[in-house]
């Protein structure tokens, strides 16, 4: 099948299986190789994008559903201020030990503050526990979250200080 | 890791490096570290010389420093070039980072295990980059005709420091390149006190291409007319093909080829199993779910861990195999003793679970092979390949690609050869890819382990008698790979009369280091069973361990004044004894010596009415010597480290069933989540020693220190992994 996709703001056709996951399209077929593949399963969130803003798993995503969704990857994240801000902060909190997971963990922070400008750490906790960092950079995540929302990095949780 | 121990003191540690200076393509100075008698193959390969030179200082004064060892996440791509950088003196933001080739001849030993590159590399690499600094300096002072000891260095530039004239590194090196090398062992060193970059965060340099999503790691590898592959392994370890459907397999859609590969009984190397090759990834993957195979499983399929659980308790009734350690008189000082203790423990299997699945391109051709590998062990891999597919070394280049997580996983290149060996079957460059299911089912797992203890204390409450009987896994008196346990394992040396005994039961699964191999076991049965003697005592738990530490005197490697010190700042910082811990909160302390590195460390965790647990905060203390080098990296890596124990304890475990594993994903084999990571505090003491690395030592006692705080909070000992919160309940 020929589907007409619209991925970080441009028009791309391809030729898929209906059923192919929208993962390996982006990875296999465009050539974009900033969504990472981890469980197929949609259990680690190494493979986010948004879907009209939204985060969604790009691995159990077949393409023949996504339609005329407006899909943003990694590769895109620098579309906006809010995107570039978050990148930054990744950087400047030294966030990355691997970095196989930062892209997940990126688009489903990016995603979390285009929602949510100020998050508690309650709210940083149900929308990136679906997105496993096996080097567990888990704190500076947390951080760097923070820090791109102009918020004082400290976590409210600790309270043993 | 004793491989990797073995790999370093041979090509490395005892034979004295020179540097070899030329100029570099282009014009410039080019560097290069050497060993004596070492091949090499300058001669017409300029610009593969110019790729793995140490150092290369082009005429305008870019400065490149290429980094030898695979990066895994630990930051060494980040840490070694400031160890040049350094001594150098360049200013840290105009040095270009290159990554190595595999290529020993060049290079020496090129592995990512152990936290071994810290106090391998720690002076050499210095020396280098004091080398390189020394040369321009002469170089300068014969351009002015004056004594190189009136010359000084400055961000890239020479001073002639009399007269203030300067000339910048980019000027001086061609005629630097004309110089005699100096011997390393001569060239001076920086005091500390006047780093620059050494001591200073540094972030690390891939992780701009990280944020952005550039292709870096193995899996985003490309080759031109590259086909995609799987490769179906038995089930059950060490299970060969004996017929499978391939004409079905091969009119699936996007397949190429499907083909029998018959392997052998080597764990490391070639496995038995069906190969899918095709145009695109997911299309051979969805074409398994045609393929059928007939599997001949071998003995392998009677093993479980339920029959090695009962197994181990058999053979704890028995005399140990053989005695590792039989210090006094354990018998007559238990039957002495005041107070007895007893109790047995276990960890189970584990996998490393990287979350960039193993994967591995290769093109084979003429003869020849090149790899893209992620990989911690390149120059093994390349043995694997040369012995499995009849090439010689020299036949092989390799490539190391940025991995996504090690762990010790990717010391292991089972990956390699099977993509090197589709490729050749293939006639093309193939990519081969696991799934997450293959990952976790054809892992070199962290071995599980048994452990009977006995304590006996005096009237003092003092440790007088101690005994460990360890079922473990291995044959003819041989531990399985990270199975075994050292004659120095705390307390012994520490307690008067101490037996430490090993038995061993045959396993047909692979198992291999995970990170602090060994360690990550052992830390948790034995100070989780210090942390019951001190109870028995009725003593504090951090204080009865400093007085079990005793004298500050060094033992063996092992410096029991360090450890001391860890702990009395552990103590410090968590604010131990002095803090009001709630009702259904503890806290719990361990320590535990491995990597050369020092770490005491201390958990606040709480376990809620339902059972439900809660860890609240980690404290970790540790001496890893003298200098931080990179203090963003060691704080990320202890953090990490850490929050990595507290996943493997409350979650982690693999079950052998019918000699197959019965995990396959992250649904059923558990890594920590973001709301299960606590906040953890990291303080190092500095002390007058070598620094030592860090990837490994922070994770091994944090798992007696959270199971010790649980018993803090409910009076309830978990004495095997993972923890059962029922136990709670």
């Amino acid at each position: 099948m020929l589907y007409t996709l619209l991925i970080n703001g441009k028009v791309c056709k391809v030729e898929a299986d209906p059923q192919m996951p929208l993962l390996w399209v982006l990875r296999d077929l465009l050539d974009m190789k900033g969504t990472k593949f981890g469980c197929g399963r949609s259990f680690c969130g190494a493979c986010t994008v948004h879907s009209n803003g939204a985060p969604i798993r790009s691995c159990v995503t077949p393409v023949s559903s996504v339609g005329s969704a407006s899909i943003t990857t990694i590769e895109g994240v620098a579309g906006t201020v809010l995107g570039r801000s978050v990148q930054s902060a990744w950087l400047s909190v030294d966030v990355v030990q691997c970095g196989y997971c930062q892209a997940g963990q990126i688009m489903s922070a990016s995603a979390l503050l285009a929602k949510n400008p100020k998050p508690s750490d309650a709210d940083i906790d149900k929308a990136m526990s679906g997105n496993i960092c096996r080097c567990a950079t888990y704190t500076r995540i947390r951080a760097a979250i923070k820090q791109a929302a102009g918020m004082p990095i400290a976590d409210s949780r600790d309270t043993l200080a | 890791m004793t491989r990797v121990k073995d790999a370093a003191r041979a090509s490395g540690e005892s034979r004295r490096a020179f540097l070899r200076a030329s100029v570099a393509v282009g014009g410039g100075l080019l560097l290069d570290f050497s060993l004596p008698g070492a091949l090499r193959a300058r001669a017409g390969s300029a610009a593969a010389s110019t790729l793995n030179a140490f150092v290369q200082i082009s005429n305008d004064g870019a400065v490149t420093i290429v980094s030898k060892n695979p990066e895994i996440g630990q930051g060494i791509k980040t840490m070694l070039p400031m160890l040049i950088a350094e001594e150098l003196d360049v200013d840290w933001a105009s040095v270009r980072i290159e990554q190595a080739l595999s290529d020993p001849a060049r290079f020496g030993v090129q592995f990512a295990g152990g936290s071994r590159a810290t106090p391998l590399n720690w002076e050499p690499l210095r020396r280098v980059g004091a080398a390189a600094r020394q040369m321009l300096m002469t170089a300068a002072a014969q351009t002015w005709s004056v004594p190189v000891a009136e010359c000084d260095t400055e961000s890239g530039n020479v001073i002639h420091v009399p007269t203030k004239r300067s000339l910048s590194y980019g000027r001086l090196a061609s005629k630097a390149a004309t110089l005699a090398a100096p011997d390393l062992a001569q060239v001076a060193l920086k005091d500390p006190k006047n780093f620059k970059i050494i001591g200073k965060s540094q972030p690390g340099v891939d992780s701009p291409l990280v944020v952005t999503g550039k292709p870096l790691f193995g899996i985003d590898v490309t080759v031109p007319g590259m086909l995609y592959a799987v490769f179906v392994k038995s089930p059950v370890f060490g299970g060969t093909v004996a017929s499978a459907n391939l004409e079905a397999v091969k009119a699936q859609a996007g397949v190429r080829d499907a083909f029998i590969v018959s392997g052998g009984p080597v764990f490391n190397g070639l496995a038995g199993g069906v190969a899918i090759i095709g145009t695109n990834w997911w299309q051979v993957d969805k074409a398994r779910e045609t393929l059928q195979v007939v599997w001949e499983e071998g003995a392998t399929a009677a093993q479980s861990s339920a029959g090695f659980a009962k197994q181990a308790v058999e053979l704890a009734t028995q005399a140990p195999g053989s005695k590792l350690v039989a210090d006094g008189d354990v018998t007559q000082a238990l039957g002495a003793s005041a107070r007895r203790l007893e109790a047995a423990y276990s960890y189970p299997f584990i996998s490393h679970a990287t979350l960039e699945p193993q994967n591995c391109t290769a093109h084979f051709r003429d003869g020849k092979v090149e790899i893209w590998a992620p990989t911690q062990n390149p120059d093994a891999g390349r043995k694997i390949v040369a012995k499995t597919l009849g090439l010689t070394d020299a036949d092989i280049t390799i490539h190391m690609i940025r991995c996504g997580g090690g762990f010790g996983r990717r010391l292991m290149n089972d990956y390699m050869v099977e993509a090197a060996w589709i490729s050749k079957q293939a006639g093309a460059p193939v990519k081969l890819l696991w799934n997450r299911q293959d990952d976790m089912q054809h892992d070199f797992y962290r071995p599980a382990g048994f452990h009977f203890f006995k304590a006996g204390l005096d009237n003092a409450g003092k440790l007088q008698a101690f005994s460990d009987h360890f079922v473990t896994f291995g044959e003819n008196g041989k531990a399985a790979p990270s199975a075994d346990m050292g004659a120095s394992e705390f307390p012994a040396k520490f307690v008067p009369n101490i037996e430490l005994g090993i038995s061993f039961m045959p396993l047909g699964i692979p198992t291999g280091p995970l990170r602090a191999p060994g360690s990550n076991g052992l830390a948790f049965v034995f100070q989780s069973f210090i942390d019951e003697v001190a109870h028995a005592a009725g003593q504090d738990p951090l204080q009865y361990r400093i007085d079990l530490l005793g004298e500050r005197r060094q033992v063996g490697a092992f410096d029991a004044g360090r450890m001391i010190d860890v702990l009395a700042l552990v103590r410090d910082k968590s604010g131990w004894a002095r803090r009001k811990v709630p009702k259904g909160s503890g806290m719990g302390v361990a320590f535990y010596y491995s990597h050369l590195g020092y770490f005491a460390e201390v958990v606040h965790a709480t376990v809620a009415a339902g059972g439900k647990i809660t860890v609240d905060k980690v404290w970790v203390a540790s001496d890893v010597g003298s200098q931080i080098i990179n203090p963003t990296g060691a704080e990320n890596q202890v953090q990490g480290a850490a929050l990595d124990g507290i996943g493997e304890a409350l979650g982690q475990v693999i079950t052998l069933e019918n000699g197959r594993v019965v995990q396959s994903n992250f649904n059923d084999f558990l890594l920590l989540r973001m709301n299960q990571a606590p906040p953890v505090e990291v303080h190092f003491l500095k002390s007058e020693h070598p620094p030592t690395g860090l990837g490994e030592p922070a994770l091994p006692p944090v798992l007696p220190a959270l199971c010790n705080a649980l018993f803090a909070a409910t009076g309830v000992r978990i004495r095997s992994l993972p923890i059962n919160p029922q136990l709670f309940a």
